[in-house]
Parts: C-alpha cells; sequence; structure tokens
C-alpha cells in the first residue's frame, strides 16, 4: 500500500511481531516503536543523547539513513553496541524500508 | 545555611523561569545545579541550536534564549550554588525542608521544586557478570587520582575520547594497562587512536580490539577479566583494576531516594499544581510525568506557574494570594 510499510520487531524477550508504518508522518522508529508500546525510555527525547533508543538491524541495513558522526559517537560508548546497532531515534523510515527487521536493545534504566 | 522561600533543584529553563513567576508572588528562589553554570542541557549539550517553538521568538539559539531567561529574573536577584549535585533532603519539624549538596551546602527553605530534567549525566555501566561484587574496590567509573594507579595492573574498557585519552595518560603510570574496545576500530580523536596504536606497537600497552568482555573474577578482590576475542575464544587478562569508560548517561540520582512517586524515570505529579506525593515538594519541566505529558519547554514554564501559585501557602501561611497580570502592575523587584 502506498505510504504503508511493514517492520518486524523483535523485543527484548524474543517476542517478534509485524507492525505497520506510515511513512508519510514525520515520526522517527523511537517514536514509532513507543506508539506501538513496546518499551523504550527515550529519556533524551530524540537527540542521540541518552542510547536507551538502541537497535540492533537484522536485516535493511543498508536502505536506512546515513549515520552521523554524533549516532557514531553515542553507539561506540555502548558497552553492548555492535556494528549493527543504530539509535531509532535518528532513524525516519520511507518507502525504502519495506521488510526492515530489528530487535529492540536500549537500556530499560 | 543558605536561606530561601524556594529551593529549585535544576537551573535549566523551566527553573529559571519558575524564579520570575515565585518573584510576581514575593517568593525568593535559590537555584542548585550539578552543571557548572546555568542553563541545563541548553547550555550544556546544544547552546548554538535553533529552538522554534517559544512563543514570540520564530527562532531562538538556546544559549540566547537561557541569556535572555536571565536578564528576565535578574530583578527578582536569585541565588545560585552551580556544579553541586543535591543528595539529600531533610524534613524539619515545622514542615520546612533542608536542601543538602553533595559538597555540605546546605539550603532552607519552605519549598523544594525539582526541575532537574533530564536528571544527572552518569558513568554508564556495561551489564557485566561479577561487576558489583568488585565495584567497590577494583573498579573505577572515572579516573579521580591517577597516581591510585601507579605501578598496579589496570585494564580499561572503552573505544570513546576518555578511553582512549586515558589509556595515553595511564600507559606511563600504570605497571601493566590493557585497553579492550568490542569494535576493530577506534572512532575518537585520531590523534589519540594513533597515540593508543603507536604505545601498543611499542609494547607499552597491551590493545584487545573486537574483544567483548564476559565476566569480572576473583575471590574478594579483583584477579582477572574473562572476555571473548573475534573467533568467539576464551581470554583471561590479568588485572587488579577494571576502568570502564562508556560515557555519560542521564539518570535520575539520588531524586530516587526521596520517597517521591516514580514511574520511568520520572516523577509523577498531580496536576492541579504539579506537586508530588511529598508534601512541599513539586516537579516541574521534563522530569515529570502525568497523563499527556509533553517534554516541551513550554510546557514546563506553564507547570512553573501553577506550582508557584500553589506553593504561596507555605511560604506565605497567613496571606491571601490575589493573581495580578504583569500588564496591570509591570515586574516589581524586591
Amino acid at each position: 500500500m502506498e505510504n504503508l510499510i511493514t517492520i518486524s520487531v523483535e523485543d527484548r524477550d524474543g517476542s517478534i511481531r509485524d507492525i505497520e508504518v506510515p511513512t508519510d508522518i514525520n515520526l522517527n522508529l523511537m517514536e514509532i516503536l513507543k506508539a506501538s508500546e513496546y518499551e523504550v525510555l527515550a529519556t533524551c527525547g530524540g537527540m542521540a543523547l541518552c542510547a536507551t533508543c538502541h537497535v540492533e538491524i537484522i536485516n535493511g541495513a543498508d536502505s536506512l539513513t546515513e549515520i552521523s558522526d554524533q549516532e557514531l559517537d553515542m553507539l561506540d560508548t555502548l558497552p553492548d553496541a555492535d556494528d549493527n546497532s543504530r539509535l531509532a531515534c535518528q532513524l525516519h523510515l520511507s518507502q525504502d524500508n519495506e521488510g526492515l527487521t530489528l530487535k529492540i536493545k536500549g537500556a530499560l534504566q | 545555611m543558605i536561606t530561601t522561600d524556594i529551593c529549585i533543584i535544576g537551573a535549566g529553563p523551566v527553573g529559571l523561569f519558575a524564579v520570575f513567576e515565585a518573584g510576581l508572588l514575593k517568593m525568593r528562589c535559590h537555584l542548585i545545579d550539578v552543571l557548572p553554570q546555568v542553563g541545563g542541557q541548553l547550555s550544556e549539550i546544544y547552546p548554538h541550536k535553533p529552538i522554534y517553538d517559544i512563543p514570540g521568538y520564530p527562532t531562538v539559539k538556546a544559549q540566547e534564549l537561557i541569556d535572555k531567561q536571565m536578564e528576565q529574573i535578574a530583578p527578582f536577584s536569585p541565588t545560585f550554588t552551580l556544579g553541586e549535585r543535591v543528595e539529600e533532603l531533610q524534613k524539619q519539624d515545622d514542615g520546612s525542608y533542608h536542601v543538602i549538596g553533595s559538597e555540605g551546602t546546605t539550603i532552607h527553605c519552605q519549598v523544594v521544586v525539582i526541575a532537574g530534567g533530564l536528571g544527572c549525566f552518569e558513568p554508564r555501566k556495561p551489564d557485566l557478570s561479577g561487576l558489583e561484587k568488585f565495584e567497590k574496590n577494583n573498579v573505577h567509573y572515572m579516573v579521580r587520582n591517577p597516581e591510585h594507579f601507579r605501578d598496579k595492573k589496570i585494564v580499561i574498557a572503552g573505544g570513546g575520547d576518555s578511553a582512549l585519552d586515558w589509556t595515553v595518560f595511564l600507559a606511563d603510570i600504570a605497571k601493566e594497562l590493557t585497553l579492550v574496545h568490542r569494535s576493530d576500530s577506534f572512532r575518537g580523536a585520531p590523534d589519540s587512536a594513533d597515540k593508543v596504536y603507536q604505545l601498543a606497537k611499542d609494547g607499552k600497552i597491551n590493545l584487545l580490539l573486537s574483544h567483548n568482555l564476559v565476566e569480572l573474577q576473583g575471590n574478594g578482590s579483583l584477579q582477572s577479566i574473562h572476555m571473548t576475542n573475534k573467533q568467539k575464544e576464551d581470554v583471561i587478562v590479568n588485572t587488579e583494576y577494571f576502568i570502564p569508560l562508556y560515557g555519560l548517561s542521564p539518570k535520575l540520582g539520588p531524586i530516587g531516594n526521596w520517597g517521591l512517586n516514580i514511574d520511568k524515570n520520572a516523577i509523577e505529579v498531580n496536576t492541579f499544581d504539579y506537586s508530588t506525593n511529598v508534601e512541599r515538594i513539586y516537579a516541574i519541566g521534563d522530569i515529570n510525568t502525568y497523563p499527556g505529558k509533553l517534554k516541551l519547554i513550554l510546557c514546563g514554564y506553564h507547570e512553573a506557574a501553577l506550582m508557584c501559585q500553589s506553593a504561596f501557602k507555605y511560604v506565605y501561611p497567613d496571606q491571601k494570594l490575589s493573581f495580578k497580570y504583569t500588564t496591570v502592575n509591570g515586574v516589581n523587584a524586591f
């Protein structure tokens, strides 16, 4: 469907769910996860400061918006980050991201 | 001891505006903040970023907004304690409070207002088996006194600037230094990274890239750290100290110990007056939560205004509050 994509989200407990994401509204992935009732602290409100919206991209990393220096710097401070890590608050999804698969990793305190 | 009517914890935009609203009601304020300057995250993190949702300002730089707010509250002569974290609130027999800072500053006030924003930035801790057991004696989240590590075996973990800088600094001091990083390269300043590579080449430090920490081991005191390399093979490094340097993350800090109702790192308040569950303690701005909460500077200002109307009864128990517009009376300084 136009302006609607499906992404697959794995929660911390391993449960996997497909969620539909409208691409014509100005929400970042962190906000979409929160709106879909996933537990994400997002203490800093989306400024790439707290890294509590840390996600691991399992599939579809290449289609994501490019990673900024600030995001890389923040990810570098995370003990459990790896090359597939991103901050959900820095990701704006488009039609290109159909089928994105990710796992929620952000700390809960 | 400092004596005031309202002690505001946090000198960000919302804490500063609370001074103005309190001033209109003849209540004096003292502000205390862990940062060395006023302005909270606006001055500390994004002073040059434009803000677009302050009424009357189509665009305003964060630091400019703080400067203007300081000008706005100047007539009310607020006082400040900066660079000091509040550790404790002590309730007095007459209902007033002593606010105790980490450096021993004591503020006596009738009302406590928590405008703490994101909270305090504290060192991020790795999720590591055995960490708590050795936290007291063998794990340091920041290097306060480098001499502490003279002629000791230490392991530093992390890949950011502070991990690189301390590795360079401590290489000569420690007896044996190992730097562990989960990735195969560093994103910190290229200068520092080059120095670290050179130290490793010269055999002055032990550099372990693409290694993941697994467990701290020891009987009573730390003896070794168990990690895995890229091939998932076990690697054991003997050490006396572990220094994880993973940057800072915002935490509620001591506020969590004051008997306030907390939900997901935020303080629950009554939207009638932004009071907490503890009498005479209010919470405004990003640090509070209630149904429909929006973390906007604008909303914090509104919360500050309503809070002051309610706090008045504790500062002037015998007086009746009458609401006046600034357009009618102007801003009357103390």
